[in-house]
């Protein structure tokens, strides 16, 4: 559907989009993630074809985008895109809604059954005749959305579709997001530094940061198998580094860190560095004078709790291994297991759950 | 003080009798103001919206010299105009001068900065995201370019009003461009200079309440036009949310 190749962005002497290729498939959900300021929403401009890059080609179906504004404008309006603060104009909903089709000359009885179409499917049917500036920052944003695939787009970009919004509204959004994809097929290509929101609805996620596409892949690879330590940290993953591979039988290695030694499963050769990564979630947690057995696991660490942080209705446990490692367990858990600072705990970890990446140094 | 309580006695008994001399200067200040106006708007909002829509060398500094010349004081205006339409002057063979004509456009060039830099200032007060979501929803240039000005309409016609109001209070060039002869080139404020030269005093404060009048029944006509189209809309959009 879209293939981006060799694309850059520059404003001024600054590099916004650094050299980025990418290809996103007809129908499927994709979602950009990474921290504010990274280039998310430079890139959703780019392929919304509001900005021309400094080099590099878009291709839409196969053509090159790098044409006329004729030619540009005619491809644009194959696409629909719902900015993070959405502008309404000073006019009804159904007019603010109708914009993209009176641009494309739509009749004003299409358009105005359309309109309703659109507006039911947002759950805003009531609001037509209504002044769009009084509508709530959530009605706002399905208004925007509605005005977005009133013209029956076949790609829809997303940029931050639910920052500032409540929980109940950003969840209704996000339903829009997925009934929208599977009743019309849409592409959709969202732009969010909530990498949940990103895990919870794409097919694939492209991780940016700093300008670069460094990583792109499914929510497993790139939550569970991080390209690297930035990307590590940003999907909320701690990294264990300054381990060396002891050995390594057909796959199945230990690796030592400071006094410790790990059972991963990892291509890494013998005698070579390697940093570890560990989700939170895959971390257990047991007293060191308690009696319960941790029998699947493979590594189990002694370690001091330093420090215990709310998480919602988690809590993120960090232990001292002689390394730092990172828990995250229910709020229940943590009372029932009577977790307190300074508990001294075992840690466990399956081999599985622990993603080697080779050090360099 | 006495001369200040005759003179509005005698200007409500001008108002009141509907003088024809004064009714005449006043329609004919309407007119020409009324006139000026008009034609200023209409050069004044196309050009704001190329300005601001377009980006060009020395846009910054047009938009400096645009507003220094707020300020242009009217027998400037009036003193140039008049060495551009005088028979000797190049615009000489157009015979606007003391005429309502050349009035007019003395004043639609006077208003010009004023009117062009607010429309200017309206259009920038409309949010750069109403453009980027226009574009984004299939705009053209021109479909964008006119949604803008529609959304500004408010802005603009202040622009308009305050244009008006320069227009119908300026003395100099109606004073140098019409010569101020009467039934022909004499307006409100023309009037008033020579009443009040001449010592009757009673004429002057008429004119003067007239003129306050007139300027104040415009205003309020213009404001009607604006607060009838936002409270339409918000009759037909159902008013304002809790």
């Amino acid at each position: 559907m879209i293939r981006i190749e060799r694309l850059t962005k520059k404003f001024g002497s600054t590099e916004t989009i650094k050299e980025t290729n990418l290809e996103i498939h007809a129908g499927k959900i994709f979602t950009f993630i990474g921290p504010s300021g990274s280039g998310k929403t430079t890139l959703l401009r780019l392929i919304d074809l509001l900005d021309r890059p400094t080099t590099g080609r878009i291709f839409f179906d196969g053509e090159d985008t790098d044409g006329t504004e004729q030619m540009r404008l005619a491809v644009r309006r194959r696409m629909g895109m719902v900015f993070q603060k959405p502008a309404v104009l000073n006019t009804t909903v159904a007019k603010n809604v109708a914009f993209g089709l009176k641009f494309r000359g739509v009749p004003e009885a299409d358009a105005r059954q359309k309109v309703q179409a659109a507006l039911d499917l947002v759950g805003l049917p009531e609001v037509t005749d209504r002044r769009a500036v009084t509508l709530s920052g959530g009605e706002m944003q399905r208004v925007a959305l509605a005005r977005a695939i009133v013209t029956e787009p076949d790609v829809l970009l997303l940029d931050e579709p639910t920052a500032n919004l409540d929980p109940v509204s950003a969840d209704l959004i996000e339903e829009l997001i997925i009934r929208i994809n599977k009743k019309s097929g849409t592409t959709v290509i969202m732009a969010t530094h909530d990498m949940i929101q990103g895990q919870r609805l794409a097919d694939r996620i492209g991780v940016i940061m700093n300008g670069s596409l460094v990583q792109t892949g499914t929510s497993t690879e790139i939550f569970y198998q991080p390209g690297g330590r930035d990307i590590a940290r940003f999907v909320g993953i701690d990294a264990i580094t300054g381990g060396i591979v002891m050995e390594n039988t057909g796959g199945h290695a230990v690796i030592r860190v400071g006094d410790c030694c790990f059972e991963a499963l990892t291509d890494i050769r013998k005698g070579q560095r390697a940093a570890l990564y560990i989700r939170p979630e895959e971390v257990t947690l047991t007293p060191a004078d308690s009696s319960q057995e941790i029998t699947s696991m493979r590594n189990r660490l002694n370690g001091r709790i330093t420090r215990i942080l709310p998480y919602g209705p988690y809590v993120r446990v960090t232990v001292d291994c002689g390394f730092l490692l990172t828990a995250l367990i229910t709020r229940r858990s943590c009372s029932e297991l009577g977790l307190a600072i300074r508990t001294d705990v075992v840690a466990g970890i399956k081999a599985t759950a622990i993603h080697v990446l080779a050090e360099e140094g | 003080m006495d001369d200040i309580a005759q003179g509005v006695i005698q200007a409500i008994n001008l108002i009141v009798t509907l003088n024809p001399d004064v009714m005449q200067i006043a329609a004919l200040s309407l007119y020409i103001s009324l006139s000026a106006t008009l034609i200023a708007a209409l050069v004044s909002i196309p050009a704001g919206g190329f300005i601001h829509f377009h980006e060009f060398y020395g846009k910054r500094g047009l938009i400096v010299v645009i507003q220094t010349l707020y300020s242009v004081p009217t027998v400037v205006v009036g003193l140039v105009l008049y060495l551009m339409i005088s028979r000797s002057g190049p615009l000489g063979f157009l015979g606007l001068l003391f005429t309502p004509e050349g009035m007019i456009l003395g004043q639609t060039i006077l208003i010009i900065p004023i009117m062009l830099g607010l429309v200017i200032s309206a259009l920038s007060g409309v949010d750069k995201s109403i453009s980027d979501t226009l574009i984004a929803l299939g705009a053209t240039g021109f479909q964008k370019t006119l949604e803008i000005v529609k959304e500004a309409r408010y802005a603009i016609l202040s622009a308009v009003v305050l244009g008006f109001g320069r227009a119908i209070a300026e003395v100099g060039v109606a004073m140098m461009i019409g010569g101020n002869i009467r039934s022909q080139t004499r307006v409100l404020t023309t009037a008033i200079t020579l009443e009040t030269g001449m010592g009757e005093f009673g004429l002057s404060i008429a004119l003067g309440i007239i003129l306050l009048t007139v300027a104040l029944i415009v205003v309020v006509t213009l404001n009607l036009i604006t607060s009838g189209l936002s409270s339409e809309s918000q009759q037909i959009l159902g008013g304002p949310r809790g």
